[in-house]
């Protein structure tokens, strides 16, 4: 089962032609999707920034930016700009090491989660073994440098908001490896590339949505605590605690904050997507267009042609998630931290379990729907 | 000497001397909020080394659990008791500390004999299981390591009811 482009064999023929060595190819060859994938993830930023500022202003009767380019378009590279010459303050009374680590521990883990995110059957960096469990333990990091900024900072409003921000991480993650974990035993594996291919039977049938309707609520639900937004910004939550664990964060450290929770909110838009919705598939399958329309699917002019359709696909369902997001951020209220804290312990735990016993259950009982 | 080589061991090396300079920054630091972090960095560290031995699974597994749970809940325990106050100068300390001392180095010394005497199985390239280790694990979890693998279910069932009644006495 392995169609596709392989952009990495193509790339190192040529490199090979050129009379270098395999290793030697192999090594040119590493970095180029990591900077890819990076550069894609940082554009994704500057899209959903936008898109934020320009939706908040439909939702409350505004214009929104209007003058940095078309529709304000170059208004996130405006921000970004600012950001970058502002000056760099370190409070006196805060603890210089950890003030600086703080941000870095925030944003690192959930980068290096882009590894195992696919654009189609080889369009990802990695396609590792443990696939989406990488994920789970990595945005487990996450809390680590919250806590540490909100310590460094020497700042009672910093401390708190770090601490509430650890206990929502904390709480969320179960859940959310839960309904995961029923997922993978649809699949009967943890790589991200099986658990599409696992939805692409039928089409828009086959999605998981369809086999899994509490576990995507579930899920949803988690991405959107873990990723800080809205009904759940708790931790920042700017009546209360000023800023929560960024109130004294200026300049670029303060940028990696901000990157890192858009970053975190495109990834699991694009996780969602990957998970319930299909991941880089079609609504119709690819090979049924082509017998369609009598084409041989594995001509290269075909192969470029399905690997767009699933790049495109796997964004726009991606971006469908983030508006979903925005919209939600700009008209819902803030629950408060002891609903917050129930609803995660003692309404989607239980459920998450169920659902998995459920899951377990009917795979047993129905193989040839829930994946023998 | 081949660049995976090459890597392999700049990166144990690295990775060793994080471990071995953070485990002793641990217990040898005044800060007990800069112990709790450096304590982190040696778990990721360690995960490190099981990515070195392919063992991708039980690194996953490692940060999971050790990172993310019991390093966060640490920090998170120093943080909501964090108050400065001086404590109470301990008598003996010196002698105290020559006896503790001497009790890690016998523990040291009974690991490295260990080390030495036992002759280790290195597993060879070609019979390495890789990616499919978490299968393998899966299968003895639920077959032969059965009975420990429950028994330390009640054991944290235990530790769960224990902390419930701590934390609620007046009920």
């Amino acid at each position: 089962m392995n169609t596709g482009l392989d952009l990495e064999n193509s790339f190192n023929e040529i490199l090979k032609g050129f009379g270098l060595s395999s290793e030697l190819a192999h090594i040119i060859w590493i970095p180029l999707p990591m900077l890819l994938v990076l550069v894609s993830a940082v554009v994704g930023v500057l899209v959903t920034v936008w898109l934020e500022r320009k939706i908040s202003a439909a939702a409350q009767q505004r214009i929104g930016p209007e003058y940095a380019g078309a529709l304000g378009v170059l208004q996130p590279i405006a921000d970004g700009l600012k950001l970058l010459v502002k000056e760099d303050v370190i409070p006196a009374k805060a603890d210089s090491i950890l003030f600086t680590a703080g941000p870095i521990l925030v944003l690192v883990p959930v980068i290096l989660s882009w590894l195992i995110v696919p654009f189609g059957q080889n369009l990802l960096i990695s396609n590792v073994g443990i696939g989406i469990f990488l994920w789970i333990a990595l945005s487990s990091i996450q809390p680590i440098g919250l806590l540490m900024s909100g310590y460094a900072s020497n700042n009672k409003y910093s401390l708190l908001g770090g601490l509430r921000a650890a206990a929502q991480s904390i709480s969320y993650e179960i859940p959310l490896a839960l309904s995961v974990l029923a997922v993978v035993l649809m699949t009967n594996s943890l790589s991200t590339v099986d658990i599409v291919n696992q939805q692409s039977g039928a089409g828009i049938l086959s999605w998981n949505i369809w086999r899994q309707p509490f576990g995507f609520i579930i899920f949803w639900i988690c991405a959107l605590a873990e990723c800080e937004r809205l009904p759940f910004d708790l931790p920042e939550a700017e009546e209360e605690l000023v800023a929560g664990y960024q109130t004294e964060y200026a300049g670029m450290k303060f940028a990696l904050f901000y990157l890192g929770s858009y970053i975190n909110l495109i990834l699991s838009a694009l996780l969602v997507s990957i998970l319930y919705l299909g991941g880089w598939g079609f609504p119709i399958p690819v090979e049924i267009i082509a017998k369609v329309f009598n084409l041989p699917i594995n001509a290269p002019v075909i192969q470029i042609f399905t690997a767009s359709i699933g790049i495109i696909m796997t964004i726009l369902k991606a971006y469908l998630l983030v508006f979903l997001a925005i919209l939600l951020r700009w008209t819902t209220p803030r629950v408060r931290i002891d609903q917050l804290l129930d609803l995660g312990w003692k309404f989607l735990l239980p459920i998450s379990l169920a659902n998995l016993l459920l899951t377990a259950g009917l795979k047993l009982a129905l193989p040839q729907f829930f994946g023998g | 000497m081949s660049i995976a080589v090459t890597t392999q061991i700049v990166c144990f090396s690295v990775l060793s001397l994080v471990i071995i300079i953070g485990a002793l920054g641990v217990i040898l630091l005044e800060s007990i909020v800069y112990s709790a972090f450096l304590l982190g960095g040696v778990f990721l560290s360690v995960a490190g080394l099981y990515l070195l031995l392919n063992a991708s699974f039980v690194a996953a597994a490692q940060v999971l659990v050790y990172v993310g749970a019991v390093n966060v809940l640490i920090i998170f325990a120093i943080m909501l008791v964090n108050k400065k106050e001086d404590l109470k100068p301990i008598d003996n300390l010196k002698s105290r500390r020559v006896i503790s001392t001497s009790i890690c180095l016998t523990l040291l010394s009974l690991l490295i004999r260990v080390d030495l005497s036992k002759i280790w199985g290195l597993a060879s390239p070609d019979t390495s299981i890789g990616e499919e280790s978490t299968i393998r694990i899966g299968e003895h979890l639920f077959s032969d390591y059965l009975l420990p693998f429950e028994v330390a279910s009640v054991l944290l069932l235990m530790a769960m009811i224990g902390a419930i009644v701590l934390a609620r006495r007046d009920v």
